[in-house]
């Protein structure tokens, strides 16, 4: 039963995760309609076959921003996930290679990044530098460090403890070649999971940075920004609020899920901490 | 415990000292400049120069640093460059709409968490946990502004029972708590979707304990016993998480008090972006920050008051 369930999560999520990605290829090819494209006259069109979603204030094409505005979600989604796992891999291998001062060091440094959730972060590199994707992708990048480096070490420590471990040290191995030939290979299954729900976080940081205008400027399309459009007719068009943010919560939901699947499927040791 | 506070203590003030180096260094150090973000492309560099000299920004980074933190400690934060009024009452003023949002935000997330952690735990693998897991999958999918957005069109748009927005000030209590539900409702609800599950696998975790066994053999009832042994045992990593949460409820605060027109924190702080009121800001992210580490720091000693292991652990 058990099994069926993370059987059925790890489907579901994987097909969500899918649609995700399809519709962000296929905005590079195919949108109906140009999203950015303005048409005062069919402004806030209803739902019709010629506007699936209808239109916004502008008369822009609501399911076409839908659809290109995936390709934001996944950019920022993506680059702030292989940040975090670059730096965050890095940290968590010094601190379970090198114990002591270096490790405690390592980590009441990410305990101190905690304090500052990606929005601060954003918050201050918008107001040094100006709005924009790459503010919201360092600051969310860099809130993903901490929380990778932990599993890291917590993880490669266990592995490190291990008789392989061991042995490859009493063999006369480094330190690097044990952690790409034994810690890495043994610690992916957790980092996976752990970056497929770090990317689902993104997306919604990225949604909530957009809606405050601190992330994708026009005419880029992104759901965050759709939100925040939304609200201005809100009392005229209280549809235009629902589709990007199901879009984004469907989204989250489907990379939530399969990180769940993952974890049962990939490592059901991990199921037990959870 | 003395040992261990006064061990904690140090910890919180080189914490403090840090972060204000880091806030400092990207809101002052980095190559982004005030006045010329202030003046616009289009400024000649002498007119930046005097702009420079007026706010101070000429000055050598150790001499700006430490009359930044001087002014911190006592109580002084600037004057706003846009309001051309000191920071210090701006901030307090927000903070008389932000801080009892946060308060009944995590009251609220905590009520629930606790509700639906202990039922879900109690019940586990059966139907109720499975629902209880459900929602909580939904709550951390939803973003709060979102949600936040969907019951101003509930209540506001359809229902027309409570306003889109705004604030009526504390001159009238029972209005401005009424301003305030929703969007506690919209922070609190999706903060309790990570607090349910973090309660309901510490305390699923606690009932397998040999404690829970041996109070069981006693003759204690079961509900007894997870009320008395389990939840208070299950309580520190609970509070460890809602401490780390602070600062997300926090994050996400700033977003629904714009979704509401709330004149808080979050509001002030994008105000005085868009008015590139930079002094401002770099006082509110300080002040945030103050405030997470201050409660990280509080629930450090509650966890140890809780658990006395914790106590003898860190000295």
């Amino acid at each position: 039963m058990r099994f069926a369930r993370g059987g059925f999560a790890l489907w579901l999520g994987g097909a969500l995760a899918a649609a995700l990605l399809a519709m962000a290829l296929l905005s590079l090819v195919w949108t109906p309609y140009p999203p950015a494209a303005i048409d005062i006259p069919h402004k806030l069109a209803p739902p019709s076959l010629a506007h699936w979603f209808g239109t916004d204030r502008l008369g822009r094409d609501v399911a076409s921003q839908i659809i290109a505005g995936a390709r934001v979600s996944i950019l920022v989604g993506v680059v702030a996930v292989v940040i975090g796992l670059v730096f965050g891999v890095a940290l968590g291998l010094v601190a379970a290679f090198r114990k002591g001062v270096v490790e405690d060091a390592i980590m009441k440094g990410c305990d101190f990044v905690f304090a500052f959730p990606a929005l601060l972060t954003a918050i201050m590199l918008t107001s040094t530098f100006g709005p924009g994707v790459v503010n919201a992708i360092v600051a969310i990048g860099v809130a993903n460090v901490p929380i990778i480096a932990k599993l890291t070490r917590a993880t490669g420590a266990a592995v490190l403890a291990r008789e392989f471990s061991l042995a490859a040290r009493g063999a006369g191995r480094g330190p690097v070649a044990i952690a790409f030939d034994h810690v890495l290979p043994n610690i992916a299954p957790a980092l996976i999971v752990q970056a497929t729900i770090q990317f689902a976080i993104a997306i919604l940081a990225e949604a909530a940075l957009s809606y405050l205008g601190l992330g994708a400027q026009p005419p880029q399309p992104s759901w965050g920004r759709m939100l925040s459009d939304a609200q201005s007719v809100l009392f005229n068009a209280p549809g235009l609020a629902i589709y990007p943010g199901a879009a984004i919560a469907l989204s989250v939901f489907g990379l939530n899920l399969l990180g769940d699947g993952l974890r049962d499927a990939l490592d059901p040791k991990l199921r037990a901490r959870s | 415990m003395a040992l261990f506070l006064l061990q904690r203590l140090s910890v919180l003030a080189a914490t403090l000292v840090i972060a204000s180096f880091v806030v400092f260094a990207v809101m002052a150090i980095l190559p982004g400049n005030a006045a010329e973000t202030l003046l616009g492309p289009t400024a000649t560099p002498e007119a930046v120069a005097a702009l420079m000299a007026k706010l101070g920004l000429d000055q050598p980074l150790g001499v700006r640093y430490g009359r930044w933190i001087l002014g911190l400690l006592r109580g002084d934060l600037g004057v706003s460059y846009a309001y051309g009024s000191p920071i210090a009452p701006l901030i307090g003023a927000s903070l008389t709409v932000s801080l009892p949002l946060a308060a009944m935000a995590m009251a609220l997330s905590a009520a629930i968490a606790l509700a639906g952690g202990v039922y879900a735990a109690d019940r586990r693998g059966r139907a109720g946990d499975a629902a209880v897991m459900a929602f909580t999958q939904v709550g951390l999918a939803v973003p709060s502004f979102w949600l936040a957005i969907l019951m101003v069109i509930l209540f506001a748009v359809m229902l027309r029972i409570a306003p889109a927005g705004g604030f009526p000030g504390w001159a009238d209590p029972v209005r401005a708590l009424g301003a305030l539900i929703l969007p506690a409702v919209a922070l609190g609800v999706v903060q309790a979707a990570i607090l349910t599950r973090v309660t309901r696998s510490a305390l699923i975790e606690a009932l397998g304990e040999d404690y829970m066994r041996t109070a069981r053999a006693k003759g204690v009832t079961r509900r007894a016993a997870l009320w008395r042994h389990a939840l208070p045992n299950a309580l520190v990593p609970v509070l460890t998480i809602m401490g780390l949460q602070f600062a997300n409820l926090i994050a996400g605060a700033i977003v629904v008090e714009n979704v509401f027109v709330l004149p808080g924190l979050g509001r002030l702080m994008l105000q005085s972006i868009s008015n590139r009121d930079t002094l401002v800001v770099q006082d509110c992210v300080m002040l945030i920050a103050i405030l997470v580490i201050a409660l990280n720091f509080l629930v450090d000693v509650a966890c140890a008051a809780i658990d006395p292991r914790l106590r003898s652990r860190a000295a």
